[in-house]
């Protein structure tokens, strides 16, 4: 088995309170897994419950306060700024808020070239031709580059967050519940491109999402977190379909009315009563 | 069949230069759950604000909306005050826009009660309390004496669903009550709400753009796309059957409950923002059906069932498994 691409030990959060007497508030508690490249983690778990704690430690975007982070093989925690920012590009955020990522007054092409201006990989020549490759791997059209984030759609709008993240040639990308603020005839859209990404880039993906169902589509795995802990993890439709911890089952029964979505019976005569 | 409690007949609702619904006619029977399905700018929230109005001066309002018998559209604002926290009631998406943080929760119902029937503070006191153990909130007489930020998200929900209750209301619209909330909390809340249905026969138009919400929780389902019914009827029938092409490739598009991995089936595109609608059927662009004579007509409802209605030009010329569009 090859080396982990992610491997988080033991990790810990807390956030301090304002005043001093009132204890830290612990949002991740000893939680450890490991992701490969080409893999999806889905971390599932209820407002709250240390999801996006987690997410923004392993993006290093907050030192936590305990705890490893291995990303090939180097350890985040022990390093300085310098030494992190070599190490960032290959960790992207995608977020919830398609808009809110993106910079109001920036076109598509500067929010796409940005990072690679940034990181010194913009050449007169090169740096046009690889905005365009980069819009086409999200399948956008050319088009849309000279536009502004309003006036696209949201799911464009995630696109471009899409293609701005793979701008840094990542590794992993951390997805922080990256549908479901989008509209409902765009997700699966959205959804296809995140699992082609992986598997034709060899992604690993940590996958933050409130809808089971769809993680159970998307996850290899799954780590369920209630307050601050791990308390089940294993193959996604292991735990999706026969969960051993009474949180994570009342977590699916939460999951309303999917058995009164359509199975695969065929459909009466028609009634034209 | 009992008359329906709200009939709305060809409503068309213009704000600025824009017509954001085009012709929407539905009924909501007493006791029912009526689910209104769509996408954002679909046209769901505007029309639930119509129903109640309370939507701003200078908003175009043709057609009929009538509630037990009365024509509300173009009535005057008296007309509406005198139905809204007392025969109809709303409870929006976000609770604090209607809880005041200055007042406690129990204060805040008491008003509410008052302000319909004329009643000293203890007796108002008692009708608060007793709303919000309707709603669920345990030890409700000393919660009645929290503030709204005292209270969880999930409590606050509950606070703002005793507010639309507490006058026993013939009607409930509710816009994404639970949207805000994380699932499990939002499950119970849902509950409840069908719990209250049945004590009271009281009917609930639910505004979501979940449609596994829907499936849980509503008997009917009216489908909007850009400001128009799309596909109604009862629950069941309409998410097994679909017959329009839209409402068929929402449901397609839901992670499966068998296998897993893959493609998922995706409808192309995005939905038009309402000032740059298609010709004809809004959904032509993006609808694997489409034949040219689509983008010259809109489609009106067809009845193809019993309370089954579709709008597409080719309801009768579709595979019978319309989900299959998207394969
Ligand atoms: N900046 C902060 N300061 C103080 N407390 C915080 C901060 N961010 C998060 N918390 C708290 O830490 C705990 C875990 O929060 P986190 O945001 O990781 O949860 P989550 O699982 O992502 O929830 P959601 O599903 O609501 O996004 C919560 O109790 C939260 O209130
Ligand atoms: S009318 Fe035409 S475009 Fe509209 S849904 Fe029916 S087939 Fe599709
Ligand atoms: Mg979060």
């Amino acid at each position: 088995m090859t080396a982990p691409l992610l491997e988080v030990q033991n990790l810990t959060v807390h956030y301090s309170a304002r005043h001093r007497r009132i204890p830290p508030l612990l949002a991740v508690d000893q939680v450890s897994f490991t992701l490969h490249a080409g893999e999806t983690l889905a971390l599932v778990g209820e407002s709250g419950s240390g999801k996006s704690s987690t997410a923004t430690a392993v993006l290093m975007l907050r030192r936590p306060q305990g705890g490893s982070i291995r990303f090939e093989g180097h350890e985040l925690t022990s390093l300085d700024e310098r030494a992190l920012r070599v190490l960032r590009p290959g960790i992207q955020p995608v977020f919830q808020d398609p808009y809110g990522s993106l910079s109001p007054r920036k076109s598509v092409f500067d929010a796409i070239a940005e990072p690679l201006r940034v990181q010194g990989r913009w050449a007169p020549r090169t740096g046009p031709a690889r905005v365009a490759e980069l819009l086409d791997l999200v399948q956008l059209p050319g088009s849309v580059a000279e536009r502004l984030p309003q006036e696209l759609s949201g799911g464009q709008c995630q696109r471009v967050g899409i293609a701005r993240a793979l701008a840094s040639e990542p590794r992993l990308l951390v997805l922080d519940e990256p549908v479901s603020a989008l509209d409902l005839s765009v997700r699966a859209g959205i959804v296809n491109l995140l699992t082609e990404l992986r598997d034709e880039l060899g992604l690993g993906q940590l996958f933050i999402s409130h809808d089971l169902a769809l993680v159970r589509h998307v996850a290899h795995r799954v780590a369920v977190l209630r307050r601050g802990r791990i308390v089940e993890t294993g193959p996604a439709r292991e735990v999706c379909d026969a969960p051993s911890h009474p949180y994570t089952r009342e977590l699916l029964s939460s999951v309303p009315g999917l058995d009164r979505l359509p199975t695969t019976s065929p459909p009466p005569a028609p009634d034209l009563s | 069949m009992t008359q329906p409690l709200l009939t709305v007949r060809d409503l068309r609702v213009g704000i600025q230069a824009m017509t954001v619904v085009r012709g929407l006619s539905f009924d909501v029977t007493a006791g029912e759950m009526l689910a209104v399905v769509g996408e954002s700018g679909a046209g769901k929230s505007i029309t639930a604000q119509t129903v109640l109005g309370l939507l701003p001066a200078g908003t175009r309002i043709s057609g009929s909306i009538r509630f037990d018998g009365q024509e509300l559209a173009g009535a005057p604002q008296q007309a509406y005050q005198r139905l809204r926290g007392r025969r109809m009631a709303f409870v929006p998406q976000h609770a604090m826009s209607v809880l005041s943080p200055v007042h406690t929760v129990g204060e805040q119902l008491a008003l509410a009660v008052q302000s319909v029937q004329r009643l000293d503070r203890k007796a108002a006191n008692e009708r608060a309390v007793a709303a919000l153990d309707r709603v669920g909130i345990a030890d409700a007489g000393r919660r009645a004496r929290s503030y709204p930020h005292e209270f969880s998200g999930g409590m606050r929900q509950r606070a703002v669903i005793a507010m639309a209750i507490v006058n026993n209301p013939d009607l409930v619209i509710a816009d994404e009550p639970t949207t805000a909330l994380d699932p499990t909390v939002q499950a119970r809340i849902l509950d409840m709400l069908d719990e209250l249905r049945e004590q009271s026969k009281m009917a609930v138009m639910l505004v979501t753009h979940d449609l596994t919400v829907a499936a849980a929780h509503a008997d009917r389902i009216l489908v909007m796309y850009a400001g128009r019914h799309v596909e109604s009827g009862p629950i069941g029938r309409v998410l097994a059957h679909p017959r329009a092409p839209y409402t068929a490739g929402l449901i397609a598009s839901l992670p499966p409950r068998e296998a897993t991995g893959g493609k998922l089936p995706a409808i192309s595109g995005a939905p038009p923002a309402p000032e740059a609608l298609p010709p004809g059927c809004a959904f032509a662009p993006r609808c694997p059906a489409a034949v040219d004579a689509c983008a010259e007509h809109e489609p009106q409802p067809q009845q193809i069932g019993s309370g089954h209605l579709a709008s597409c030009h080719r309801v009768n010329e579709l595979p019978r498994r319309t989900t299959e569009l998207y394969a």
